[in-house]
């Protein structure tokens, strides 16, 4: 009996036109990407029907979460540095160049000023750990959270003011924000949202 | 598999200068880079906001005080002032309060049927002419800017009336953001944000018992 010849056939396969997809892909979103900020808390935002979309920079943007903990983000990292700086001279605090570069690396912050120094001194991990217990203090006594803005706005004038808040969170709180911004005569702001379809727009 | 460079042996043609040289199949093989860039892809896709967060812009009164002559009046039969309360609950009352009567105050909700309704009716004629523009952008009779000068000359309309949001402490940051919203909805463009007064709680605690209140301080009067 004659053998039966099976043709072996290579199991190579082109990659080349996979690859260009890939790298195609790849591209976009590399070029489309604005990546995720960290927050020391989770917020969800209320939904609403405005289409305005935020500013990519200059934004001073002011977090609150549903137990009413405050906390800033600056999206440059040369304001950040020189707010701190100036913020820490203005309560007699001196930030040596390391502190400096370390406070510029995280982009949202908000201890107390006077644990501001301990606070660049913990490792990475120690800090997203203790920035989500901690807060800016707002209270009238110690209004923190009103003298960072002010510095922030004085050094960047460009700066749009957002808050993003918690849908959860108490209006006093909101209030107590608001009220320290007004007295800043920063009378525009915007809320951050996530958008929502109302019924007449869905017919 | 690793990049492998395929030579063909053999067939060797020999070249004009005599020289032997061995003709090279240049394959490489492009699984290892697939996988890379899928990798990469993937990375990106799960680290990325594509959608960037919708805003909502207020202007909020400034501290300054204004002189008297200077304030802006609102005429009582446009104003609207809306109470927000604890529990995602809701009242409003048309024009000045009235503190005798506790029905003057009405208890409503951040529904399509709630404030909106209400909202919609007094705000008629400006909303059909918004609503009558925004189909004009959609038929490209008219380009975005046009739409935008029309519709706020549009909701300058005097007669559309101006809604007072009270917020008190209780209520949450959503009810707030629901209650603007209700003023994009219903292309409100006065609309303020003030603080919540005295009478505004007398109002409050005088609805919830039924006029109780009002009839006690009747009687102490």
């Amino acid at each position: 009996m004659a053998k039966v010849k099976v043709a072996r056939k290579s199991t190579f396969i082109d990659m080349t036109a996979m690859s260009d997809v890939t790298v195609l892909l790849l591209t976009f979103f590399m070029l489309t990407s604005t990546f995720v900020k960290k927050e020391p808390v989770k917020v969800t935002t209320p939904g609403s029907v405005s289409e305005i979309k935020i500013p990519e920079t200059n934004v001073l943007q002011i977090l609150v979460d549903g137990k009413g903990k405050v906390f800033m983000s600056l999206d440059k990292q040369a304001d950040l540095a020189a707010t701190l700086e100036s913020v820490g001279g203005q309560y007699g605090i001196k930030f040596t160049p390391e502190e400096i570069n370390k406070f510029k690396l995280n982009t949202t912050f908000g201890v107390p000023i006077k644990s501001m120094k301990t606070f660049l001194g913990l490792s990475k991990e120690k800090q997203d750990e203790v920035l989500a217990n901690e807060g800016m203090p707002t209270d009238s006594v110690d209004n923190q959270f009103k003298v960072w803005v002010k510095t922030a706005r004085s050094l960047n004038p460009d700066l749009r003011i957002a808050i993003k808040a918690d849908q959860e969170t108490p209006y006093s709180v909101i209030k107590n924000v608001m009220n320290s911004l007004q007295d800043l005569k920063e009378n525009r702001y915007n809320l951050i949202t996530s958008l929502k379809v109302t019924e007449e727009e869905k017919k | 598999m690793s990049a492998e460079v395929q030579q063909s042996s053999g067939d060797g043609k020999k070249k004009r200068g005599g020289s032997k040289q061995k003709k090279m199949n240049v394959r490489v093989d492009f699984t290892p880079m697939v996988d890379m860039n899928m990798l990469l892809i993937t990375f990106f896709m799960l680290c990325t906001s594509l959608s960037k967060p919708q805003t909502m812009e207020i202007s909020m009164p400034s501290n300054d005080d204004v002189p008297e002559d200077q304030q802006t009046k609102v005429k009582a039969s446009q104003a609207v002032t809306l109470l927000l309360d604890e529990n995602n609950k809701a009242y409003y009352y048309l024009g000045e309060p009235n503190y005798k009567d506790y029905t003057s105050l009405k208890e409503t909700s951040y529904d399509a049927d709630g404030i909106r309704e209400l909202l919609l009716k007094k705000n008629r004629s400006v909303v059909a002419k918004i609503n009558d523009l925004k189909q004009q952008k959609v038929n490209l009779q008219i380009s975005q800017d046009e739409y935008n000068k029309l519709s706020s000359d549009a909701k300058g309309d005097k007669s559309s009336p101006t809604v007072i949001i009270k917020a008190t402490d209780k209520s949450t940051y959503k009810n707030l953001v629901d209650a603007l919203d209700e003023m994009q909805i219903c292309s409100i463009s006065k609309y303020v944000i003030v603080p919540v007064t005295s009478g505004d709680k007398f109002l409050l605690e005088n609805f919830k018992s039924k006029g109780a209140h009002s009839a006690n301080s009747d009687n102490k009067q």
